[in-house]
């Protein structure tokens, strides 16, 4: 497609049933009543001039320049703050009109440069194309008068630059700010020509202040003063293909904007259902990756991992990794082979991951990334309502009276659903944050939280239960939602339980340190305030009682009958971007996709019908329970597509361990990661822009990805696992991504409907799609559960057995940030690092000062498990006896730390909790120290010198 | 595999059962190991898992076949 901006009405599209009819330009337009005349000329396909107005913001009225005439009423109107009425009969465009905007117009370019030609706007300018609409010919007040021009540019955001002397003040960029992101990072100061853009406060650049680089401001702008540094580098688009963004489980999707092979801009997609437009600074600005010069291209080998890698062709490669799969499962048998998908490639991809462990290797050995993130959502939500997914889609949000958010921490981790659900929560919905942190949700610009729970780390279910008791106790639960949608007898067995005395607030406030009175009061708010919408993200399943609280949650919900219309439900806030449609692919050694358990005869017999082979009926091993047996001998051989399990996995060195006793580890990624410094074989992916599939994000919505570019690599992931499929001898022989969704869909009764060409044309699909719902599925269990009933778990509060002591004292509690991404392999190689280039422990003031620490000290964080070193940052943000850290960098090796201790259900791992002593340090741990020369041996390329190889 | 650290993972799962009762939670155990763990797994637990395992947690072991 040519490159065109997506076309922008104005003001914002208008809900009401009510239509009025009226004429513009003399031809008939019916619109929802509310409509600006603006909206609604645009729809007939007139223009009306105009320069404060985005149809993703409310209707300023400042410029001007949208005056219209209205036959009956006085004046000249501003088109973009008059709402359309029945029978009015409207003129855009008379002699009057152009005279006047001709002024206006006049006004702003006399106080505006005019190097339109060197400009790197020139032809992407809304104010040339304004200034041409309104036939402006002559600035009759000159040049010579007072104006901004020669203001200096702030230049400190990595991805933008700010230059006021281009500013018209059309305040385009400070509304984007409030009502799209709700940052609140800039204002106007000074009024009418004084008028001046600033962020923060004074003195402040954008880099310094509250800014968090989303770019909707630079999206905003009409003119070239707010713009991206790659428009000034590389120059104007020339066409642009709709993807989805690679990172997180919000799934924006984007305008990739092109100039030849070169990605020049990516812009949000008005049209995309997750994002409506807005995007975070990850999606819009952090791609340099992919042309990063640690990125690998080549296919490369070794014997052993104490060698230099050796460049080698693919078919080496591949004969390689083959004859080493298949001379191990001769002598081992195939139960020691084993794959990993991944949650960042598309849902062709990771299906084909286990296709190949599956139907090639022969074994269910394979499992994926969301074992140390959602499995426990699978396992509670399928205990309870019958399906392994979050039930509503985003949009539900502004449905919603009372927000309940638990574990999660929106604002940093699915950005642009918290600027939704921070919007609704500005228009007046209630707020209960249940979270050791004050997180930044709980008190921001015009937000506050009504409840802060600050539980002790590991106490979830103990909290869940303690609200669960309010409820059943005060009489407010939803009997009769129960009654028709839920097992009676299931109820009131959960419901005996939870009103035990035990588990009432008072007697479990010892153990949660949530003062009863306030959770008394969240747990009323909750059943009584109107839709309650739960949202849940790590915090709660990375935890030994993950599961169980995932099923604490899905109670409370059905208890207070939210649960099958928009407003209510329970939302997993998923991590990566296609963590969901990871798990739907089958990625779990337990089941095939769609959740189906591989003991199932009837399911299996499908699958070996349509690939010709036969199935282990037995389930395969976990990724922990894989590393386990490679210590034990009988695990000798990974294909890992995407994932570095040496640094996200818990307790590396027993990662390490594992890794090291396998004969072959096939690395399937961008970058010489942790893991391939363990490796045999690797084999060079490729990004999102360089590859075609679909991604489902945390609403079920599976979205098309799209090429952008070649690959760097010569191949798409799927093809890679092909051409190792092949080598193998399995006669694979897809040509296009699209038939591998074919093949699913064959194959996946929620995916019956789908394809890339139904995907085309319906823009997303959220599953399931079948005959009963040939579009879809935005809210799920409306008429009732996938299992028919729904299902009250009991489940009891079982403490963890990490327990701190007089040795380690401190639960230490892990997080993510806003600008970085998880292990950061990707963000780590882009100017995101200018926000957080290390990472720090949070401490409480107390507790820092009980140990003589201060911000910026060097502390050494130790557990049970193993020692790292890391800097301090003392804040009141963590509870005293809590500390907190991220986990973005390898050099801090947060992981050696972690523990083995795992969600009983699922053996996600128990990151959230682990018992650590903090004291002062010199500088990095012996292991900090040999893990660093350990990965510079490693990452040897013959014939290079180590030095240009290692990171 | 390692039998202690299997033990521990069986005695998890029958803990967070064991709130319905001596009888259903073995049942539930036994169900979410058959279900969930790998052949080895199981076949190295009734092998070597004994004295450490809970009561619900070896009855569940004894009700594998
Ligand atoms: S980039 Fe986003 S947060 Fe920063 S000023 Fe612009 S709109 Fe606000
Ligand atoms: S920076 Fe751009 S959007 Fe903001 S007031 Fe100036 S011209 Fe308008
Ligand atoms: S990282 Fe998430 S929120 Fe940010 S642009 Fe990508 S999908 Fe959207
Ligand atoms: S666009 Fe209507 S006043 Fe600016």
């Amino acid at each position: 497609m040519a490159y065109e901006p997506q076309a922008d009405f104005g003001t914002p599209q208008v809900a009401s049933e009510t239509r009025v009819t009226l004429t513009i330009d003399g031809r008939s337009v019916t619109v929802p009543q509310g409509t600006s005349l603006m909206r609604a000329a645009a729809l007939t396909g007139g223009s009306i001039p105009k320069l404060c107005a985005s149809d993703n913001l409310a209707a300023f009225g400042s410029c001007r320049l949208c005056l219209v005439e209205v036959d009956g009423m006085r004046g000249t109107p501003a088109s973009c703050t008059t709402p359309a009425a029945e029978g009015m009969t409207v003129h855009t465009q008379t002699p009057r009109l152009q005279k006047l905007r001709r002024g206006v117009m006049e006004l702003y370019i006399s106080d505006h440069p005019l190097d339109c030609l060197t400009c790197s706007a020139n032809n992407d300018c809304e104010l040339q194309d304004q200034a041409a609409a309104v036939g402006l010919r002559d600035v009759r007040f000159g040049y010579a008068g007072e104006n901004h021009l020669g203001l200096a540019a702030d230049t400190s955001n990595p991805y933008f630059d700010f230059d006021p002397s281009k500013c018209i003040a059309c305040s385009r960029c400070v509304r984007a700010c409030d009502e799209v992101q709700g940052t609140f990072a800039l204002t106007m100061d000074g009024r009418g020509f004084a008028s001046k853009i600033s962020a923060g406060q004074a003195g402040d650049d954008f880099l310094s202040s509250e800014c968090v680089s989303c770019g909707a401001c630079v999206q905003a702008c009409p003119t070239a003063t707010l713009q991206e540094k790659a428009v000034k580098e590389i120059g104007k688009p020339e066409r642009s293909v709709i993807t989805t963004c690679a990172y997180c489980g919000v799934g924006c999707t984007f305008r990739a904007e092109m100039r030849g092979e070169q990605l020049v801009r990516m812009v949000p997609w008005k049209d995309g259902k997750a994002n409506h437009g807005h995007s975070c600074v990850k999606g819009r600005f952090a791609w340099g990756y992919a042309q990063h010069k640690d990125r690998i291209t080549a296919p490369m080998i070794r014997e052993s991992i104490d060698q230099p890698w050796r460049e080698v062709s693919w078919d080496e490669a591949l004969g390689f990794a083959a004859s080493r799969l298949q001379s191990i499962k001769a002598q081992y048998g195939a139960r020691a082979l084993g794959g990993i998908t991944s949650s960042r490639c598309t849902n062709e991809e990771t299906f084909l991951v286990q296709k190949l462990v599956r139907a090639g290797f022969g074994t269910n050995n394979v499992d994926t990334c969301a074992r140390v993130c959602h499995s426990p959502t699978g396992y509670g939500l399928k205990t309870t309502f019958g399906t392994s997914a979050g039930t509503q889609d985003f949009d539900s949000v502004e449905h919603s009276d009372v927000i309940l958010v638990i574990g999660a921490n929106p604002t940093d981790a699915h950005p642009v659903f918290a600027s939704r659900m921070k919007r609704r929560l500005r228009k007046g919905a209630k707020l209960i944050v249940i979270d050791p942190r004050r997180i930044d949700l709980v008190r921001s610009a015009h937000i506050a939280a009504e409840y802060h729970l600050p539980l002790q780390p590991g106490t979830n279910v103990a909290v869940l239960t303690a609200m669960a008791h309010v409820i059943v106790t005060e009489g407010l639960a939803d009997e009769a939602f129960i009654r028709e949608r839920c097992d009676w007898d299931e109820y009131q067995d959960w419901a005996r339980f939870v009103s035990d005395e035990r588990h009432s607030p008072e007697v479990l406030e010892a153990v949660s340190r949530v003062p009863a009175a306030d959770l008394r009061a969240a747990a009323r708010l909750f059943a009584t305030g109107g839709n309650g919408a739960i949202y849940y993200g790590l915090g709660v399943t990375e935890h030994s009682q993950g599961s169980s609280t995932v099923m604490a949650i899905a109670n409370l919900a059905m208890a207070t009958g939210n649960v099958g219309r928009p407003g209510v439900g329970v939302n997993p806030l998923r991590g990566q971007n296609n963590v969901q449609g990871a798990c739907d692919m089958g990625s779990f050694p337990h089941e095939l996709s769609g959740y189906r358990h591989i003991s199932d005869t009837a399911t299996r017999a499908l699958f070996e019908a349509d690939w010709g082979v036969t199935l282990d009926p037995e389930p395969g091993l976990r990724i922990p329970n894989m590393l386990d047996a490679a210590v034990d001998g009988s695990f000798r051989a990974i294909y890992i597509q995407g994932e570095d399990i040496l640094q996200s996995d818990p307790n590396t060195h027993h990662v390490a361990a594992g890794l090291k006793a396998m004969d072959c580890v096939i690395v399937h990624d961008l970058f010489l990661n942790e893991t391939a410094n363990y490796a045999h074989v690797f084999l060079p992916g490729s990004t999102f822009l360089e590859k075609t599939g679909t991604f489902t994000n945390a609403e079920r919505r599976i979205q098309m990805v799209r090429k952008v570019m070649e690959p760097a690599n010569g191949m798409e992931d799927w093809q890679v696992t092909q051409a190792l499929a092949n080598a193998m001898g399995l006669g694979w022989n897809y040509t296009h991504p699209s038939q591998i969704m074919d093949e699913v869909a064959r194959l996946t009764p929620s995916f019956a409907g789908v394809s890339h060409a139904r995907l085309d044309e319906a823009g997303s699909l959220q599953w399931p799609v079948n005959e009963a719902h040939p579009d879809g599925s935005p809210i799920m269990h409306e008429a009732g559960f996938a299992n028919g009933k729904g299902k009250f778990v009991v489940t009891d509060y079982v403490p963890t057995d990490e327990k701190t002591g007089p040795r380690f004292p401190l639960l230490l509690t892990t997080g993510r940030i806003l600008s970085h991404y998880n292990v950061g392999a990707q963000t780590r190689r882009t100017a995101n690092t200018a926000w957080h280039p290390e990472d720090l422990l949070e401490m409480h003031p107390t507790d820092a000062e009980n140990r003589g620490l201060k911000s910026g000290d060097w502390t050494r964080l130790a557990s049970r498990t193993g020692e790292t070193t890391l800097r301090l940052l003392v804040t009141d943000r963590v509870a005293p006896g809590v500390v907190y850290t991220t986990f973005h960098h390898p050099a801090t090796q947060a992981n050696v730390v972690t523990t083995e201790f795992s969600d009983w259900a699922t053996n996600c791992p128990e990151y959230k909790v682990t018992a650590v002593q903090v004291m002062a340090s010199n500088g990095p741990t012996d292991w900090q120290e040999d893990y660093e020369a350990l990965s510079a041996r490693s990452r040897r390329i013959a014939p290079e010198i180590p030095a240009e190889a290692a990171e | 595999m390692d039998v202690a650290h299997l033990t521990l993972m069986a005695n998890q799962i029958a803990r967070n059962f064991a709130v319905q009762g001596d009888e259903r939670a073995a049942a539930a155990t036994a169900e979410h190991i058959t279900l969930f763990w790998d052949p080895r797994m199981k076949a190295a637990i009734r092998a070597g898992g004994g004295a450490d395992l809970s009561p619900i947690a070896a009855a569940a072991l004894s009700r594998l076949d």
